[in-house]
C-alpha cells in the first residue's frame, strides 16, 4: 500500500520542533496544561480517563496550577464548568458516551449562558449493550446543543484543535462552549508523535481574557446569569446564540490560518484529499478519515478517481466549503459511525451532507453507509467496496434511497 | 468599543438596552447587568388575595418582614399610635407592586394582625 501523500505545508515548518511519543489523552492534557487551565472539574469514564488522570499528575507535579474539582457525576463536572467559565476562569472538562448524556442538561446550558467552556470528547458508543469502544453516537448527540464542535484526525490535531478552541471559545464574538472530539482509544489510547507548542506560544496565541466583556461574575459590576426568559424575549435570546455560531464561521477560520502562519499547520473547516479530480468522494469524520485516505490511496494506484473530504468542524457545519469540495464528482458518499434510528436517512451527517448539497441544488448520485458501530473495524477493503458502490451509482446516475449498513454478520449478506 | 456609564463601562453591545425594543438591543445570554432590576418588574397581578396590616393589632416584630419571599413587607419610619394608646416609632407596610399574595406573612403573623382580602369579589 502506498504511504499517505506527503503534505507540502509540513515542510514549509518555520522552526525545527521538538517531537514526542504521546497518546491522544496525553496530547489533550498537555493542550490543557500549555494553555494554562485554571478549573478543571472532571469525572473519570473511559476512554477519557487518561485525560482526567494526566491532568490530575500534573497539578500534583506543579506542571499547572488548576483547581481540579472532584465532582460526584459528569453532570456536576459540567455544572462546575459552566460557574468556573463564569467567573472568567478558563475552564475545561472531558468525558464520553454516557457520562456525556448525564451531562446533557447542563450542555444547552452552557451554550445558552455564553460561557466558554472547552470539552475534550474521547467519542465512544452509547449504551445499551454497555460498550466502551469508538463511535460517535455521543459527539452527534451533541449537535443541536449550541456547542462548537470540532473532531481530530489523529494526536497532532487533537492538541491543535484545543489549542484553537480556547481561542475561539473566549473570543468576545463567539463566547460559545467547544468540544473537541479525539476517537476512543483509537486516538485517546494510541501513541503517535507529537509536535507540542511552548506554553508562551500558546498563550500568546489564545490569550486569557482577551475579551472587553464577557458574561463574568464580578462583584464590581453585579450581573445576574441564568434569569427566566419568558415568551416575550426567550426566541431573540435564542436567535443571538444562532447568530453567534455563524459568526463564530470567521473566527474559527480565521484561528485555523493563523495557526498556520504561526505552527506551520494549517487547519480549514474541511480537509479535501485527492479532491481535485475526484470522480466519486466520502465524506467522513474523525480518525475514521484516515482510513478512507488509505482506500483512496489503494483506489488511486488502481486508477480509480477517488477522493475524500474531512469534516473537521462538525458544528458550524461547513457547508459553503463542503458543496464547493464536491462540486465536480460524479456521486457523493458519507461513512458515517451513528445511527439516527428512522431518520429520513439513519447517517446523521448524511443528512448534513445532503441538505447542503439540496438547498443549492446541486443533485447527484448520493450513498449513506453506515459502519464502524461501537468499535468495530472497518477495513480498508470495506471502504474500497464503498466506492465501488459509488461507481456503479455514478453511472447509473441513481441515489441509494436508504441508509447502507455495512459489514453485518446476516443471512442477507454483510449490507443490511 | 462604546461603553455605557451606567452599566459599569461594559461596552454597550454586550449589554443591550435596559427597556429594550429588538433583539439586537437585548443583553447576550438574557444576563442582567442592571443590579435590582426586579423592582421595575411588578408582578401584583399575580395575586388573588391581598394582605391588609391591621396596624392597632400589629405589635411590630418583624415577623411578615423577614418571612416575606418577595421583601414586599416594608418597614417605614412612620409613628403610630394605636386605638389602645400604645406608640411605635415604625409601621409595616406592604409593597403592592410586587406583593404576589401568597400569604406567608399571614400565616406567621403572631398576633393574627395581617387578614388576607379578595382582590375581587
Amino acid at each position: 500500500m502506498a504511504l499517505v501523500e506527503e503534505k507540502p505545508r509540513e515542510e514549509q515548518l518555520p522552526t525545527r520542533r521538538r517531537k514526542i511519543a504521546a497518546t491522544g489523552a496525553d496530547a489533550a492534557a498537555y493542550a490543557v496544561r500549555d494553555a494554562d487551565v485554571d478549573v478543571v472539574a472532571v469525572y473519570p469514564i473511559t476512554p477519557q480517563a487518561p485525560i482526567a488522570e494526566n491532568i490530575a499528575q500534573m497539578i500534583a507535579d506543579g506542571e499547572l496550577d488548576a483547581e481540579l474539582i472532584h465532582v460526584e457525576s459528569e453532570h456536576s463536572a459540567m455544572s462546575a464548568s459552566v460557574a468556573a467559565a463564569a467567573t472568567g476562569a478558563r475552564a475545561f472538562t472531558a468525558t464520553s458516551s454516557q457520562g456525556l448524556a448525564l451531562m446533557y442538561e447542563i450542555l444547552y446550558i452552557a451554550s445558552g449562558l455564553r460561557q466558554p467552556v472547552v470539552m475534550a470528547l474521547a467519542t465512544r458508543a452509547y449504551s445499551a449493550p454497555i460498550n466502551i469502544w469508538n463511535d460517535y453516537a455521543d459527539a452527534m448527540s451533541m449537535r443541536d446543543t449550541g456547542w462548537i464542535e470540532i473532531f481530530s484526525e489523529n494526536v497532532q490535531e487533537v492538541y491543535d484543535n484545543l489549542v484553537q478552541a480556547f481561542r475561539i471559545a473566549e473570543h468576545p464574538d463567539v463566547l460559545l462552549p467547544v468540544v473537541v472530539t479525539l476517537d476512543g482509544y483509537i486516538l485517546s489510547h494510541t501513541t503517535e508523535a507529537l509536535e507540542p507548542l511552548d506554553r508562551e506560544e500558546v498563550l500568546s496565541f489564545a490569550p486569557k481574557r482577551p475579551r472587553g466583556y464577557r458574561p463574568v461574575l464580578d462583584p464590581d459590576h453585579p450581573v445576574t446569569i441564568g434569569v427566566l426568559g419568558a415568551p416575550n424575549w426567550y426566541q431573540e435570546i435564542k436567535v443571538q446564540q444562532a447568530l453567534a455560531m455563524r459568526e463564530s464561521r470567521r473566527v474559527i477560520e480565521e484561528a485555523g490560518k493563523e495557526f498556520g502562519k504561526r505552527y506551520g499547520r494549517e487547519y480549514g473547516f474541511i480537509e479535501p484529499y485527492y479532491m481535485d479530480d475526484a470522480e466519486v468522494a466520502i465524506v467522513t469524520l474523525g480518525a475514521t478519515s484516515s482510513l478512507v485516505k488509505a482506500a483512496v490511496n489503494r483506489l488511486r494506484e488502481q486508477g480509480v478517481r477517488a477522493g475524500m473530504v474531512k469534516i473537521r468542524v462538525f458544528r458550524p457545519f461547513p457547508a459553503e466549503e463542503l458543496a464547493k469540495a464536491l462540486e465536480n464528482v460524479s456521486a457523493v458518499g458519507v461513512l458515517d459511525r451513528a445511527v439516527s434510528f428512522g431518520g429520513a436517512l439513519e447517517g446523521p451527517l448524511a443528512m448534513e451532507v445532503l441538505t447542503t448539497l439540496a438547498v443549492r441544488g446541486i443533485v447527484k448520485p448520493t450513498i449513506s453507509f453506515i459502519h464502524g458501530l461501537g468499535g468495530r473495524d472497518i477495513f480498508v477493503k470495506d471502504v474500497v467496496e464503498m466506492y465501488q458502490k459509488l461507481l456503479e451509482a455514478a453511472k447509473s446516475g441513481k441515489s441509494v434511497t436508504r441508509t447502507l449498513f455495512y459489514g453485518v454478520k446476516s443471512r442477507r449478506g454483510h449490507i443490511v | 468599543m462604546s461603553t455605557n456609564q451606567e452599566s459599569g463601562g461594559f461596552p454597550e453591545r454586550f449589554l443591550g438596552k435596559k427597556y429594550p425594543e429588538t433583539m439586537e438591543d437585548l443583553p447576550i445570554a438574557a444576563i442582567v447587568p442592571w443590579p435590582g432590576s426586579t423592582l421595575d418588574v411588578t408582578t401584583h397581578a399575580w395575586r388573588t388575595f391581598r394582605p391588609v396590616i391591621n396596624q392597632d393589632k400589629c405589635v411590630r416584630c418583624r415577623l411578615c418582614w423577614i418571612y416575606c419571599p418577595d421583601g414586599a413587607i416594608l418597614e417605614v419610619d412612620e409613628e403610630y399610635t394605636t386605638r389602645s394608646g400604645r406608640k411605635y416609632k415604625v409601621t409595616f407596610k406592604v409593597d403592592y407592586d410586587h406583593c404576589k399574595g401568597c400569604g406567608i406573612c399571614a400565616n406567621e403573623c403572631p398576633v393574627k394582625a395581617i387578614e388576607m382580602v379578595p382582590e375581587m369579589k
